[in-house]
């Protein structure tokens, strides 16, 4: 045996497309025994990719993979990583909502059978429970539908952990202490250290740069599908990690090109709304004509807040208050925006059938026209409009889907992060027409992800947890407070 | 060559296809005796077909988990209700008729209002219905044997030219039903909606309006079916509905319509009541028993649906 | 206490019971006479093969689909038994076991090509019935003497039907919920990835759920003509809602693997028990499938109403 005995996983040159996204873009990783591996980046960096990519629930497109020195690429899948001791905590929950505590644990030993397996699997389960979060208040009887998010995220922790005739060598936490509260975060965070120590490795996956920067022996740090930082945690400060994390460049371009008065006050006001939690410390209010900024980190109640303001506008409701009719532009383009069935021009406006009805029926040259008008307003690259939208690239979907609100009545415009994996001459292009628009007198209620940006916006507001937890003028707007106010300061 | 070929992309030719194929091996087998009458009863008969699965593609267009199952019940209740009424004399016809309709509107409303306050899926809201719909019908045409007006027998028996005046009739009311699809608001959505119904919520459709409007669209189309069958085959009896059950899901599906929502084709329906109705023509002038052709009906709808309904992402 | 029995769980739970609790309760009230051992025999006679059947789409629905042809699958495996099953045993168990295995196959054409089940379902309906015509082309046929005497069993005390629900439900309650093997079935039905993505099959879990629904079905189809002793193909054509009802009745869930084989016999007892009540109120049976229909929509507005409260 070589110093390959040390290494529990090598991924060399990894590659993973979706389309026309780079998720992983040629990545370098390796785990070694007893380690505890911190994982930071931006939201769409490839982290969570690189993670399935680990598990086995995704194949890569390129690059090899080799567990233990024997090269497993193309062989790789659930059941290879389960066999060879790799675990993965997801971000999205893997516990069946319908079982009990126990039996979720026994659908990940296929070892547990016979007489008795119930409780053994619910002694196991408990037993680790116990050991990780002290004080738990869980049972291995308890049906999972009836546990609080926190409680289901301890058990799956817990489950990654157990142990039958399987080996265990690495376990991945994607997000773990997401749900969880100060307390059994530090529980779950002491219980890896104590882990690590005696030669099981971890990956901790966590946007808490002071849990990654505390408990983490080495820190990864990716950014656009590559990595582009690994050193020791104790070379990191979090001034240096936040600086490796950004994207500085872009945004001095963007800054630079425009220039900003402020509106507030001069128009009237359109919504004034408040998100759920009560814990706001200002409301969301949108004046006329404004461009506004919904930042923090990913699903903090962003959308919830966008949903919220749509659904009030489509029912007439009284609260949130909204003031003229709503478009949307959906960021998940599959699942929120776009009918895979259509056509370009239908897609583009299906939102503005009525204006296009000549005595009950829909009038097809009108349709073709206002399609032809928004292929050319904002440059959707295609030989044809009747072509299938699936035809286009990602951006030019994304286009189209702009042209779908923008084409309408609408007078208030909500944008739900809809530049997630475009490039960065359409995003140029859609900023121009955006702030066009606004200048006309159209609101925007724009949420994103990319720092850069919420420099195309009179007023941002942060969200942390569901609540809106800050409000920056243009003028205050910078990187780090933006991160100061999403990222919580203690674990 | 590209014209045939962007031609068989089109699913619902296929049903056609099929049924010129079966229509000509049944032409062939009895040396082309009788084939145009074969073709004046496949008419007549789909024309009863056709009715109730354009309400049925309609409502699978909204999307997976969208069937109506009480349609079969549906046509038993309107076919008593509307012979009881007419009680065989001319001059109720319109009160009859008016009354049928008043019993799909009442059914397609009691259907949305199942699948919307229970928050059931509309198989089982359908499924429970059709139950108390069925029982009513029973109840209320004990012991039917009525007598159609004779205008209504005539009408729905006339034939001009060995076509039948209905069928003529129901060809234009899919060609209206085939412009209200592609060409207003209510299709589209439709469409959209069968595509991605949060998608559609978030394109500024309102989907709940459209989802009931097609319940009750289809629960009215089942009623004018029982309806006008009740005058072809001389009265209505109670299990007339049932085997629409199977042909309205079957119909749409080899049509041409995805079962997964979003496309639908209007024409392919026709080729599909045509095909059906020739399949089972044509086994029996083979000779096959009933037990072959109830086998043969089932497997084809089986393999239609293999070959169609797989390749389509499915949420 | 009373916050607990109030609780939605709770109530959810008490709600089968309950309904078939209240049902009996107003039977005795109606028809005193009903409270006796032969009076109960008859009311539930035909609650065995409705039982079996019950079952047999529970397994269906704990996986997310739905079964519309289990009724002529009963009426088929009716015809079987009644013809070949007695008259060349050997012939009559082998196509028996066909029967299950064409199940099984259809739940794996159903996972493989992504397919809606209830198109699927109502395709096959028509073979069943097709096959069973060719099997018995007019009702008629003999029970084998074994079924009927399996059927025509006298329990002392406790009537027959209820022995055997009982011992139906529990064998399939040990089996689905507290086997290791039924833990990850129902788990396919509550999170199919999740199930996916501990290395499961998902393939394997559809194909068992299919198979166990033939197999139930099969003894549904055998009891049934145990107790008429002839057969005919539309024999059990009315199964196909009795099952789906008797599923709902039982508080069973129509997608999550959220099923319960106890509730689902107590579902089927209270259905049998629906057409025993409304003879003794003297009405006609022609509301008898309606009243079915409306008990239906009564457990399920009950269940809204529990489930809003829940939020």
């Amino acid at each position: 045996m070589n110093a390959s005995d040390k290494t529990i996983v090598s991924l060399t040159h990894v590659a993973k497309h979706f389309g026309a996204v780079r998720a992983l873009d040629g990545v370098d990783l390796t785990v070694t025994a007893g380690e505890c591996l911190g994982l930071v980046g931006h939201n769409g960096a490839g982290k969570s990719t690189l993670m399935n990519v680990l598990a086995g629930t995704l194949s890569a497109d390129k690059g090899t993979i080799s567990v233990h020195g024997h090269d497993l690429s193309g062989r790789y899948s659930v059941s290879t990583a389960g066999e060879n001791g790799i675990r993965c905590v997801f971000q999205e929950l893997s516990l069946c909502p319908n079982l009990s505590v126990a039996e979720n644990a026994r659908i990940f030993h296929p070892s547990l059978t016979g007489f008795g397996w119930k409780r053994r699997a619910g002694d196991m389960i408990h037993a680790k429970l116990d050991e990780i979060f002290p004080g738990h208040g869980i049972t291995p009887d308890d049906v999972v539908a009836d546990l609080s998010i926190g409680k289901r995220q301890m058990v799956e922790i817990a489950r990654a952990f157990t142990t039958t005739n399987a080996p265990l060598h690495l376990v991945i936490l994607d997000e773990p202490t997401s749900s969880l509260d100060a307390v059994t975060s530090g529980q779950l965070l002491d219980f890896v250290r104590k882990v690590v120590g005696s030669g099981i490795s971890c990956i901790l996956i966590s946007h808490v740069l002071g849990e990654v920067l505390n408990y983490a022996d080495r820190i990864v740090v990716m950014k656009d599908g590559l990595v582009v930082a690994s050193k020791p945690g104790s070379d990191f400060t979090r001034d240096t990690l936040v600086a490796a994390m950004g994207n500085v460049v872009e945004v001095e371009e963007i800054k630079d090109h425009q220039a900003f008065e402020a509106k507030r006050g001069q128009t009237e006001i359109v919504i004034e709304a408040r998100s759920d939690t009560a814990l706001d410390s200002v409301p969301l209010v949108a004046h006329r004509g404004e461009i506004i900024g919904l930042a923090g980190l990913a699903s903090h109640g962003q959308t919830t807040m966008l949903l919220k303001i749509y659904d009030a506008a489509m029912r007439n409701k009284r609260t949130p208050k909204v003031d003229g009719p709503v478009a949307l532009v959906a960021g998940d383009r599959q699942t929120d925006g776009v009918f895979h069935l259509w056509s370009i021009s239908r897609n583009v406006g299906v939102r503005s059938l009525r204006r296009m009805v000549k005595r009950g029926l829909i009038d097809p040259l009108a349709e073709a026209a206002l399609g032809r008008e928004w292929q050319e307003r904002i440059k959707i690259k295609t030989p044809d409009m009747d072509d299938n939208i699936l035809s286009l690239s990602g951006g030019n979907q994304q286009k189209a889907l702009f042209a779908r609100a923008l084409a309408s009545d609408a007078d208030i415009i909500l944008m739900d992060d809809p530049m997630r994996g475009v490039d960065i001459g359409t995003k140029l292009e859609v900023y121009d027409l955006i702030r066009d628009e606004a200048a006309q007198g159209r609101t925007f209620l724009w949420y994103t992800t990319e720092m850069d940006e919420l420099y195309n916006c009179d007023h941002t507001y942060v969200f942390r947890d569901g609540a809106i937890v800050a409000d920056l003028t243009r003028d205050a707007l910078s990187e780090e407070k933006i991160l100061q106010s999403s990222f919580q300061e203690s674990a | 060559m590209t014209f045939v070929k962007t031609l068989s992309q089109k699913a619902w030719i296929w049903s056609f296809v099929g049924m010129f194929a079966v229509w000509l091996a049944t032409a062939v087998y009895t040396g082309g005796k009788g084939s145009a009458d074969v073709l004046t009863a496949a008419l007549s008969f789909a024309t009863f077909t056709v009715i109730v699965g354009i309400g049925q593609m309609f409502v699978i267009t909204t999307g997976p988990g969208n069937v109506d199952l009480s349609i079969p019940s549906t046509i038993s209740l309107s076919g008593a209700v509307a012979m009881k009424i007419m009680d065989g004399s001319n001059a109720m016809l319109a009160i009859g008729f008016a009354a049928s309709m008043g019993c799909g509107v009442a059914v397609g409303i009691f259907n949305y209002i199942l699948i919307r306050v229970l928050r059931i899926p509309p198989i089982i809201a359908t499924l429970s219905s059709s139950f108390l719909i069925l029982s009513s019908a029973i109840a209320y045409g004990r012991g039917l044997k009525i007598k159609p007006p004779p205008l209504l027998a005539d009408f729905t028996t006339a034939q001009i030219m060995g076509i039948p005046v209905l069928a003529i009739v129901i060809i234009l009311l899919a060609a209206v039903m085939g412009v209200v699809l592609n060409r207003t608001m209510y299709g589209r959505s439709v469409l959209a909606i069968g595509q991605n119904m949060r998608a559609a919520w978030l394109a500024g459709i309102n989907v709940e309006r459209i989802r009931f409007f097609t319940y009750l669209l289809s629960a009215v189309l089942a009623a004018l079916c029982g309806f006008l069958l009740s005058g072809f085959s001389g009265g209505a009896s109670l299990n007339m509905g049932q085997e629409y059950l199977l042909a309205s899901i079957a119909v749409v599906v080899i049509g041409g319509t995805s079962v997964a929502g979003g496309k639908a084709n209007v024409a392919g329906i026709w080729g599909a009541a045509m095909f059906m109705f020739l399949l089972v023509t044509m086994l029996n002038t083979f000779g096959a028993s009933a037990g072959i052709r109830l086998i043969m009906t089932g497997l084809i709808i089986v393999a239609v649906i293999t070959i169609a309904g797989g390749d389509e992402p499915q949420r | 206490m009373l916050a607990k029995l109030t609780s939605p769980r709770f109530l959810r739970a008490a709600l089968p019971a309950a309904s078939f609790t209240i049902l009996l309760l107003a039977i005795f009230y109606v028809q005193p006479r009903a409270m006796s051992y032969f009076g109960m025999n008859l009311m539930l006679q035909y609650t065995v093969p409705i039982a079996l059947a019950t079952i047999a789409q529970m397994f269906i629905i704990t996986v997310n689909d739905l079964d519309l042809s289990i009724g002529a699958f009963v009426g088929l495996t009716a015809c079987i038994g009644a013809t070949l099953l007695a008259d060349t045993p050997v012939l009559g168990v082998l196509a028996l076991a066909a029967c299950v295995a064409a199940y099984a196959a259809m739940g794996a054409l159903i996972h493989w090509r992504n397919l809606p089940s209830i198109v699927v379902t109502l395709g096959m309906s028509f073979v069943w019935l097709g096959i069973a015509v060719l099997v018995l082309p007019t009702p008629g046929g003999t029970a084998p003497g074994w079924v009927k005497s399996i059927m025509a069993l006298k329990v002392p005390y406790v009537p027959f039907p209820i022995v055997a629900a009982v011992v139906i439900g529990c064998v399939v309650h040990v089996v689905l919920m507290r086997s290791s093997y039924g833990v990850v079935l129902r788990g396919a039905g509550g999170n199919p990835k999740a199930i996916g993505r501990a290395g499961w099959s998902l393939l394997k879990t559809k194909m068992v759920m299919f198979g166990a629904a033939g197999f139930f079905g099969v003894l549904s189809g055998l009891s049934l003509i145990g107790l008429t002793s002839a057969a005919d193909a539309h024999i059990a054509d009315r199964y196909t809602l009795y099952a789906i009802a008797g599923v709902i009745l039982g508080g069973g869930e129509f997608v999550g693997g959220r099923v319960s084989p106890i509730g689902a016999v107590i579902g089927a007892l209270t259905l049998a028990l629906t057409g025993s009540f409304l003879t003794f109120l003297r009405i006609s049976p022609d509301w008898q499938i309606g009243a079915q229909g409306g008990i239906l929509i009564l457990v399920l507005a009950l269940r809204a109403l529990i489930n809003r409260r829940e939020g």
